[in-house]
Formats: structure tokens, C-alpha cells, sequence
């Protein structure tokens, strides 16, 4: 393990005008979750599109190592780096597949998988015997993901028959059904209430401790930041503040300025 | 209305302002009337010893606008009472029906599909030679309901592929004078690569701007079948087509040197009524075979990946699903389906022009997808029997009949805005093993 999981070197996304990430290096580890935190408007949606392939980054390089291999982010198109370099992601607005059952969100995840199988659908029109496998292996992984996430009673209803919590859980397992290497977890927490933050925090750290992953993630919710974080990140207008352990970025002089502005008079210090 | 004048001034003043606010949309509704009428009905052309001249009929605007505006006033100021009893009502009453329609889908389907068979022997022959066109309609509804209905790609010049099939079907086989059975698959070949061609330049177009460049597609090959005479035969269209053989035995009174004919090898009399027969049943089987071959496709990883692009692009792609392929697969399995319905419909009519393939075909089979309920199979059936049959059952009354079509078409999109069966049945199911879990 030499070489950590994810390496950003540089990377600077420009809008026009507007520099939203300007210069920004760091690295993520696996079996470690990563947090990025700012204020809002600071370049961190940004940068996970332009690690997702979303966006097409200004300058800089962004690599990652899975499996002895290496692959520049930067250079591959989105639906690649999800499906060849294992990169995975769920978005700020919830994006699942709200007309489809839980169990079809979840098999559409493992899509490349079963493709394969089906021989570009020919064994699969068939129903030929490995395709057959193939497919009962991904609706068992599915199941498993249901069943860890209580909802097991709820698979063959559509998505949009979910809570709003639920539908955050669902699209973290959708995502993971992709196998990914890399796990990006934008804003997991919005709108959750106490008692789902505390399953989520749960499931994050499950996540972690048993697959042969990296974890990033954009959080607002500091109970969650600094309850799970390995290793925080702090930026502003897109740059890099601070980074550390939970306990030093809270004490960093920097990333109080950022959140709380300049202490100009006595009463904002503290 | 009287419950709510008493007590509060407020209403009042509400129900002032409603009166001023429906005088101004009368008003500007009579303004729209004015301009529309003045040069539809204001001015007539006559023609009197062999001359043309212009009268003008400005009384007739002026009852006409008139009529629009206390129309309109009048229609303003019922609103609110309407809306109260108009909110699904309708809905409600249809919904039982629908709910039969989808518990008992299946045994529909298979008593359908049984009288389907039986038809030859219950019907005319003109009912026969109608169900034959019923049957191809419903083809280019299964075909355009995999691009419209699962992936989500509203497509208006599916026409095209229709006509693509049906010409690349005639003129292949009167080239390389192919039976139909050989023309067959390359019909559907060259149907397929139209999608695919289609397809690519229409990558990044969604929603309303795909739906403009399909339209634009449709007209490009209507106009190409008119125009390219050499090939085409242009207006006059085409008539040297192919008819099916059933194992090499062909329905004529009289067999081309090498082949038998159906009557000689079975040994009966010839009557034409067997070529229409025979023509409904190959039409009828390829139809289930479609059929058989979407569901099936549906429960497949491509299946899922349309319907996951319909719900959301960008999820896909994050997914690591690539939206092109998906894409171009609904738009060539689509296409395919489509020119397999063309060849049909050549070989059915024997001759085929332009004029078969214009944008109301488009419109007709997006009609069938819509008001079926997208992605619904059974509904498909039931829309295009009942688009197909309706211009011909309602010959008697000719004048009226675009009338009551329409007013029918508008009727169920206020009643069942989503299609006849809007039902989506999921593409696999955990099912019984789920259930240990308690």
C-alpha cells in the first residue's frame, strides 16, 4: 500500500471568470473516510464533478490506484470513471431512479456486470444459464444491501414511495453495488433528523471498516464530520485552509476566520 | 354561490375583482377571435362569370367575436365552480376498470391473443385484411414504445424507420429479386442502421429539441422517397413486391416455374381469401415474437439501463452506464421493429408510395404509445385497435369523424392523463424468498 488511493495534484476548475477551485492538492486513503468542509459556495460539489467527470477540470491531475493500475481522472469520460476506475457517487439532490422498485435502482447499479453476462443481452434474450447466474448473484447482492438497510419488506415498491432519509441510505447502496474503490458521499446528512444521522453515521463507518474502499466526503453536518472523519479537509473559495484530524482543523485559527469571519469585535471571537 | 356573499365584505371585493378579471380574459379572448376572424371569415372569394372577387361578411365576424366573448365571460365566471366538481371525478369512475384491466392482464392477453387466432374463421374477409393493419399498427407501437415509452426518447418521425423498412424491403428484394422471407431480416437490418444514424447527431438532445430533430428526420426521408425518382420510383411509388411463401408454396392461382402453390400441395381449391388469411397469421406470430422479445428485453440489463436513462441521465452516467450506447440500442432495437412492420405493410398492400409515410403516421403511432400508457403492452393493443378501427367503423358518419376522434382523444387525456393502462409492473421482483425475513 504505497501509494495512497486517490491522488489530486493541482487541480484548479475555472468558470469564465470565476475560480472555483484553485490549486488544490490532497489525497485520500482507503478504508479511511476523507471529509471536505467549507462554507458554502467554497469548490467542494466542484470538486467531486470534476472527479466524477462532470466537469472537465482547468489544470491539474487527478489519479487513481486501484488494483495495481492507474488511472488519470482527468483525462476519462464520466461514465468510465464510474464503471473502469470505480469511482461512485451520490449527489446533493438526491438523484435515484424514483419510478423504478428499490430492486431495480440496485440492479442498474451493477448494470456493467450483468451486461457482460447477457453477452450484450444475446445469452441474456435466451435466458441462458450463465446469465441466469449472473443475475442471481446481483439480485442476492442486492438483497444484502436491502436487508442492511431495513428495507428488505420494501423492495419491490418504487423509490418514490421512500422517506426522505431512506432515499439517501438507498442511493449510498446503489452506489456501493457498483463496487466502487472510491466512494464520493455528497452531502449524505441534509434534511436527516437526528436519529437517521445516527444511522447514517453507522452505515458510513460499517462502509469502511469492511470493504477495500476510500471514502469522501462533503458534509455541513459536523456531528457527522467530526464523529467519522479520519482526515478533514477544509476549504475556502477554493482553496485549501486547512488539513488534519478532526481536533486540529477544530482548533485551526484559519478555518475559525472561514466560518466565523474576522474577529474584528470581542463578541465575534467566540 | 349564495353561501358565500353574506357575511364577509371581503368576498365581495374578491368576487369584483373575479368579475373585472373575466371581463379583461373576455375581452382579450374577443380581441384573439377578431384577429383570427377577420381574414378566416371576413372576406369571401366568389367567382362570378370567370372572374374572382372579394365580398366581405363583416356582420358574420361581428357575431362570431360576440359569441367568443360571453362564451368566454361566461366560462370566467363559472370557473371556480367547476373546478370544485371537475377534479377527479372522472378519474374515480375509471378507476375500477383500470384495476380490472391490470389484475386480469394476463388472462386479456390470452383471450386475446385465442380470438386473434379464431378471427379468420369468425370474419369477413375485409374484417381480416383490417385486423391485418390492426396487427402492424400495434408492431410500430411495441417498436416506438421502446424508445418513447422505456427510454424516454420522444421520437415524432418514427415514420421514417417505418418507410425505410418497407422501401429498403421492396427495392432489395427487387434488386437481387430476393424472396420475402430473405428480404425480410435485411429490411429489418436497414431499419436499424436508420435508427443508428439517427441516433448519433440526436445524442445530447432531450425532450422537446429530440422530438423537433425526429420530426426533421421523418420529413427528410418522406421528401428523399418523393424526390429520388431513379430509385424510389417517387410519387408513383413502387409495386414489384414480394408476397410470403409458406415453405416455398405460394398463394397465386398459378405457381412461378420451380415453386408449388398452396392449393396444389394441400389440395384444395384456390381463393385469394387464403393469401389475406395467411398474410394475418405470419403478421400475427411476428407480432407475438415482438412482443415476446421487448417483455424480455425489459427484464434485461438493457432493458433496465432505458428505463434508468428515462428517470435520470446524469444517475446513469454515475452509475458508469454510457448513455450513448444505451441510446443508440433503444433507438436501433426501435427502428428494427418499426421496418419489420414496413416490410409488412408492403408486402400487404403490394405497392407502396410516399404517401404512406407522412407525419400523421408519426403522430398516429405516438398516439397509440400515449394513449395506451407508456410502456404498457396491453395498452398499446387496445389504442391502436381502437385508433385504427374508429376511422373505419365511423365511415357513416365521414363528416364528423376527425370531430369525434379527437374529442375521444382529448376525453382520455382529461380522464387518464398517463394512457389507458398507465400500470408499470416492476422488471424483476425479490418475490417469495424476500418474504422469510419476520
Amino acid at each position: 500500500m504505497s501509494a495512497p488511493l486517490l491522488e489530486v495534484e493541482h487541480l484548479s476548475m475555472r468558470f469564465e471568470g470565476l475560480v472555483a477551485v484553485d490549486d488544490l492538492s490532497f489525497t485520500a486513503e482507503e478504508r479511511a473516510i476523507t471529509a471536505i468542509i467549507g462554507p458554502n459556495g467554497a469548490g467542494k460539489t466542484t470538486v467531486f464533478n470534476c472527479l466524477t467527470g462532470f466537469y472537465r477540470s482547468t489544470a491539474g491531475s487527478m489519479i487513481l490506484h486501484r488494483d495495481g493500475r492507474r488511472f488519470r481522472l482527468d483525462r476519462m469520460a464520466g461514465y468510465r470513471i464510474a464503471r473502469d476506475a470505480g469511482v461512485a457517487r451520490t449527489f446533493q439532490n438526491i438523484r435515484l431512479f424514483l419510478g423504478m422498485t428499490l430492486l431495480e435502482n440496485l440492479m442498474v447499479a451493477q448494470h456493467e456486470a450483468l451486461m457482460r453476462a447477457s453477452m450484450f443481452s444475446v445469452a441474456g434474450l435466451f435466458g441462458l444459464a450463465p446469465y441466469r447466474r449472473a443475475e442471481r448473484a446481483a439480485k442476492d447482492k442486492a438483497r444484502d444491501w436491502l436487508d442492511r438497510l431495513g428495507l428488505l419488506d420494501s423492495a419491490d415498491l418504487v423509490a418514490g414511495a421512500l422517506s426522505y432519509g431512506d432515499r439517501r441510505r438507498l442511493e449510498i447502496a446503489r452506489a456501493m453495488c457498483t463496487g466502487p474503490a472510491l466512494l464520493c458521499l455528497d452531502e449524505p446528512a441534509a434534511g436527516l433528523n437526528p436519529r437517521e444521522t445516527e444511522t447514517l453515521n453507522e452505515l458510513l463507518l460499517a462502509i469502511r471498516d469492511e470493504h477495500r474502499i476510500g471514502l469522501l466526503l462533503i458534509e455541513h453536518d459536523m456531528k457527522v464530520v467530526m464523529g467519522i472523519s479520519d482526515r478533514i479537509l477544509v476549504l475556502d473559495y477554493g482553496k485549501k485552509i486547512a488539513e488534519g484530524t478532526a481536533e486540529e482543523t477544530q482548533r485551526d485559527p484559519a478555518v475559525i476566520r472561514a466560518y466565523l469571519g474576522e474577529p474584528e469585535r470581542e463578541e465575534a471571537g467566540s | 354561490m349564495t353561501e358565500v356573499a353574506a357575511p364577509e365584505p371581503v368576498a365581495t371585493t374578491h368576487r369584483r375583482l373575479d368579475f373585472a378579471a373575466s371581463l379583461k380574459e373576455a375581452g382579450l379572448a374577443a380581441l384573439v377571435a377578431l384577429a383570427l376572424a377577420v381574414p378566416l371569415i371576413g372576406f369571401r372569394v366568389v367567382e362570378s362569370n370567370g372572374t374572382v372577387g372579394l365580398t366581405t361578411r363583416f356582420s358574420w365576424v361581428a357575431i362570431g367575436v360576440a359569441a367568443v366573448f360571453f362564451g368566454r365571460l361566461v366560462l370566467a365566471l363559472s370557473r371556480p365552480a367547476r373546478r370544485q366538481s371537475a377534479t377527479g371525478r372522472g378519474g374515480a369512475r375509471l378507476a375500477p376498470l383500470l384495476q380490472f384491466g391490470r389484475r386480469y392482464a394476463r388472462l386479456i392477453g390470452i383471450f386475446g391473443v385465442g380470438l386473434a387466432f379464431a378471427l379468420p374463421a369468425l370474419a369477413t374477409r375485409s374484417v381480416v385484411d383490417l385486423a391485418t393493419t390492426v396487427v402492424i399498427y400495434v408492431m410500430l407501437g411495441w417498436g416506438l414504445n421502446v424508445v418513447v415509452g422505456l427510454a424516454g426518447l420522444l421520437d415524432l418521425g418514427y415514420v421514417a424507420f417505418y418507410a425505410v423498412g418497407a422501401y429498403s424491403f421492396a427495392l432489395i428484394a427487387h434488386a437481387l429479386s430476393l424472396s420475402f422471407w430473405e428480404a425480410l431480416p435485411i429490411a429489418g437490418l436497414c431499419a436499424a442502421t436508420a435508427g443508428i444514424l439517427l441516433g448519433f447527431p440526436v445524442l445530447r438532445l432531450r425532450g422537446d429539441y429530440l422530438a423537433i430533430v425526429t420530426l426533421g428526420f421523418g420529413e427528410i426521408v418522406h421528401i428523399l422517397l418523393l424526390n429520388w425518382t431513379s430509385l424510389t420510383g417517387g410519387p408513383s411509388g413502387f409495386g414489384d413486391i414480394p408476397r410470403p411463401s409458406l415453405f416455398g408454396l405460394v398463394f397465386a392461382p398459378h405457381a412461378p416455374a420451380g415453386y408449388r402453390t398452396f392449393q396444389d400441395f394441400f389440395g384444395v381449391d384456390f381463393s385469394p381469401a387464403q393469401r389475406i388469411d395467411f398474410l394475418y397469421y405470419i403478421v400475427l406470430a411476428m407480432a407475438l415474437l415482438t412482443n415476446l422479445f421487448t417483455i424480455r428485453l425489459r427484464r434485461l440489463p438493457i432493458g433496465r439501463a432505458w428505463e434508468a436513462l428515462r428517470e435520470d441521465e446524469i444517475a446513469c452516467r454515475a452509475l458508469g452506464i454510457n448513455p450513448t450506447t444505451v441510446k443508440l440500442s433503444a433507438f436501433a432495437i426501435g427502428a428494427m421493429l418499426g421496418g419489420f412492420a414496413g416490410a409488412f405493410f408492403a408486402t400487404r398492400q403490394g405497392f407502396i408510395s410516399p404517401e404512406s409515410f407522412t407525419f400523421i403516421e408519426s403522430a398516429t403511432i405516438l398516439a397509440i404509445v400515449v394513449l395506451g400508457g407508456m410502456g404498457s403492452q396491453l395498452g398499446v393493443v387496445l389504442a391502436a385497435i381502437v385508433l385504427v378501427m374508429a376511422p373505419e367503423l365511423g365511415r357513416a358518419f365521414s363528416e364528423f369523424r376527425m370531430l369525434i376522434f379527437g374529442a375521444a382523444m382529448v376525453g382520455i387525456m382529461v380522464w387518464q392523463p398517463r394512457g389507458l393502462l398507465s400500470y408499470r409492473a416492476p422488471s424483476l421482483r425479490l418475490g417469495q424468498r424476500g418474504e422469510a425475513a419476520p
